[in-house]
């Protein structure tokens, strides 16, 4: 039955539960057991923020903890999936992909195609993204739109603990390479996660909030302050649906199109910088596919395009906050020509 | 102080999760007179939406929640009282559930009907129980359903009684396996949570794939059934919508699960977009899906129903029975009620496949006249 448990629990649940179906399920990553070489100690840390934890012990020689060189054991997971196993790599912090990139856009996500269908590369590279956690400039990146530009990777956000648990099941069951966003502010998060295992599949935004004035489409962190705003506009008389895009690869555009064809107004929100994000994906698409719909310009509400600040005081007004969330809706719902 | 001619009407407990609930409208205003089973107001909850029917008949002297306001479950929204009753005692009432409504919902609300579980031959079946005293009541869910189909029943059904509604194997948060999906895993899962309750005798609700299942136990072991209520129960004909079971089992989007869950109601608004979602939920968990497949068998013969209900009821002996069915049944036809030997038969108009959800007060009454007919 449903109970409630942490984004943190939820995704260490549903690594639990996928090692325990298959045993070709295995867990890489750095200080994931004791550290790199040792026997594995009775508090192996479980990763940076303990993610992993308990692992260790209950599928012993199946959690490996490797040297902090990403290139390499990045490389590793890939080949390992190419022969057979089905590897959940831990990159700690998305920031430090850059190292690995041959290995995952140029390799992994080429194998299938290059191969003529016949290789099949069922990795999971599992990563934390975002700021708010005073980690500054390169610890704090929201590099998703990165990885969704690539043909042939999966690019999953969960915002919620369901979300996370059903979604890298889908992510461990899935035959191509996956990129996992998990954001570092949402681990402490808690809400319903059914105890039995189950399968999200990719593609299928959530409707999180029913609204017919105004379209907002958002993701991962931002899922939450969007929800903050909608609830305060409601209590001024403004409806808004609020869309959890959940996976940006492959992108469910039917829910956006369909929504924005209801309201005949947009607001994307995205923690990403604003050139060439989600935001301008979505924007596109709706300008393109629903344009006789809208019935205001599209608003995007994003982070800036500087680094992440060092300054807690600029980090703080970095991040959008529910505030800009509705001061966009009030200007597509104030709109006129 | 309180004068006993006023009937408060109070925000109703729609699931065992439910502690808010929020008038969307009200259909009466004050100043009318409603009988037993009006509708009187349209409320919406996390889970679902509904409309609550008058339990008493009267005039309607104050409507106190405002639409749009949250109130706790069992704040008084309304006062049904005769013309006799003077305004100051009423004005007393209303500024009393004022409070209750302003304070929200206690903190130590919920948590008070807990989720039970018992192990029946190996399987984990999960049950939730109401009421104090009385008769026990037990429900049995039909196909692709589980206890929560009983949201509008089974508080009220516990003001008398009490009142038990299972998950069937497969289904909700009860062991998935149901083995080759015969009517006798589900049954045994019936009789588990009899004995799990120390209950020797029970009064078994059925809808669709349930009645059967119902019929299963009272088949079986007919001292164990005091009365049996039978919602348009499966295996009475060969006549069943085999389109809607295939496309329920098959189906693994929203976009494909809508328009077949529509076909189980006759107020096709009824299917909200939680609904789906939570159906879904349910369909994605692990070994739903074989589940699902394999009820099919019992359930189907090509696009033709399966089973043997009539056999089941002949060898349950003299037990009273009833056959409640919806007029506008899309699942399988409400003509089937007439073969139903020896039952009481209602038909309900402006109800479907779900005449429980639908129509509840009306299922309610049709139960509790059962229950008033066994020995």
């Amino acid at each position: 039955m449903a109970r409630n448990i942490t984004y943190r629990e939820a995704v260490n649940e549903a690594l639990a539960q996928e090692m325990e179906r298959d045993e070709t399920v295995i867990v890489m990553g750095e200080d994931n057991a004791g550290g790199a070489g040792s026997p594995g100690e009775d508090d192996a840390w479980g990763g940076v923020l303990g993610v992993t934890k308990g692992l260790y012990h209950k599928f012993p020689g199946r959690v490996l903890d490797t040297p902090i060189s990403e290139s390499a054991f990045i490389g590793a997971a890939i080949g390992a999936a190419t022969a057979g196993l089905r590897p959940v790599a831990e990159l700690m912090f998305v920031d430090f992909m850059g190292v690995c990139f041959d290995q995952i856009y140029n390799q992994a996500a080429k194998f299938r195609y290059m191969f003529g269908g016949k290789a099949v590369t069922p990795v999971v590279i599992r990563t934390m993204y975002g700021a708010g956690l005073r980690a500054a400039a390169q610890h704090s990146q929201c590099l998703y739109p990165l990885f969704t530009h690539i043909p042939g990777l999966k690019v999953v956000l969960p915002a919620t603990p369901y979300d996370a648990k059903g979604l890298l099941t889908q992510a461990i069951r899935d035959n191509d390479p996956v990129i996992f966003f998990e954001h570092k502010a949402l681990y402490d998060l808690s809400g319903p996660v059914p105890e039995e295992g189950y399968a999200l599949p990719f593609g299928e935004a959530s409707v999180v909030r029913e609204g017919g004035d105004v379209t907002i489409v958002t993701l991962g962190r931002m899922v939450h302050t969007s929800l903050e705003a909608a609830a305060q506009l409601a209590g001024e008389g403004v409806q808004c649906e609020v869309i959890d895009l959940r996976t940006t690869s492959p992108l469910d555009e039917d829910t956006v199109l369909e929504s924005v064809e209801g309201t005949g107004r947009l607001v994307v929100v995205d923690e990403a910088h604003p050139r060439c994000n989600i935001a301008t994906d979505i924007s596109a698409l709706v300008a393109r596919r629903a344009f006789g719909a809208l019935r205001a310009p599209i608003e995007m509400v994003t982070a800036p395009h500087t680094p992440v600040p060092f300054s807690n005081a600029l980090e703080d007004i970095y991040i959008p906050d529910a505030q800009r969330v509705v001061n966009a809706v009030k200007t597509v719902t104030g709109w006129s020509r | 102080m309180t004068d006993d001619r006023i009937l408060p009407v109070t925000m109703p407990k729609w699931g065992l999760s439910m502690q808010l609930g929020k008038i969307t409208a009200w259909v009466v205003a004050e100043g009318d007179e409603v009988k037993a089973g009006d509708d009187l107001a349209d409320i919406e909850t996390e889970k679902i939406t509904g409309t609550l029917e008058a339990a008493d008949a009267g005039t309607v002297r104050r409507i106190i929640a405002r639409v749009g306001e949250d109130v706790p479950v069992s704040g008084t929204i309304a006062l049904i009282a005769p013309a006799e009753v003077p305004d100051d005692a009423l004005d007393a009432a209303v500024l009393a559930a004022r409070e209750v409504i302003d304070a929200g919902v206690p903190d130590d609300a919920g948590g008070a009907a807990e989720l039970q579980t018992a192990d029946v031959g190996g399987r984990k079946i999960s049950y939730a129980g109401a009421g104090q005293d009385g008769d026990v009541i037990l429900l049995v869910h039909g196909y692709g359903g589980d206890r929560e189909s009983w949201l509008f029943l089974q508080e009220p059904l516990a003001v008398r009684h009490r009142v038990y509604a299972l998950d069937l194997p497969g289904h909700g948060t009860s062991a998935k396996d149901v083995g080759g999906g015969a009517l006798d895993v589900l049954a045994d899962a019936v009789t588990g949570v009899l004995d799990a309750v120390g209950a020797g005798r029970a009064h078994l609700v059925g809808h669709s794939m349930g009645g059967a299942v119902a019929l299963a136990v009272a088949a079986r072991d007919p001292g164990r059934v005091a009365s049996l209520t039978l919602i348009a129960p499966s295996g009475f004909g060969p006549e069943i919508n085999a389109g809607y079971l295939r496309g329920f089992a098959d189906a693994q989007t929203r976009r494909e699960l809508k328009p077949v869950v529509a076909q189980l109601f006759a107020d096709e608004s009824l299917v909200t977009r939680q609904l789906v979602d939570d159906l879904l939920a349910f369909k994605r968990l692990d070994g739903v899906d074989t589940a699902l497949q394999a009820l099919l068998g019992t359930l189907l013969d090509g696009d033709a129903q399966r089973g043997d209900s009539a056999a089941l009821l002949a060898a349950a002996g003299a037990v009273p029975v009833t056959v409640v069915w919806g007029r506008a049944d899309r699942i399988i036809p409400a003509a089937q009620a007439e073969s139903v030997p020896g039952a009481v038969r209602h038909l309900i108009d402006g109800a479907g496949h779900m005449p429980h959800m639908e129509r509840p007060a009306e299922v309610q009454a049709a139960i509790e006249e059962t229950i008033g007919r066994a020995p």
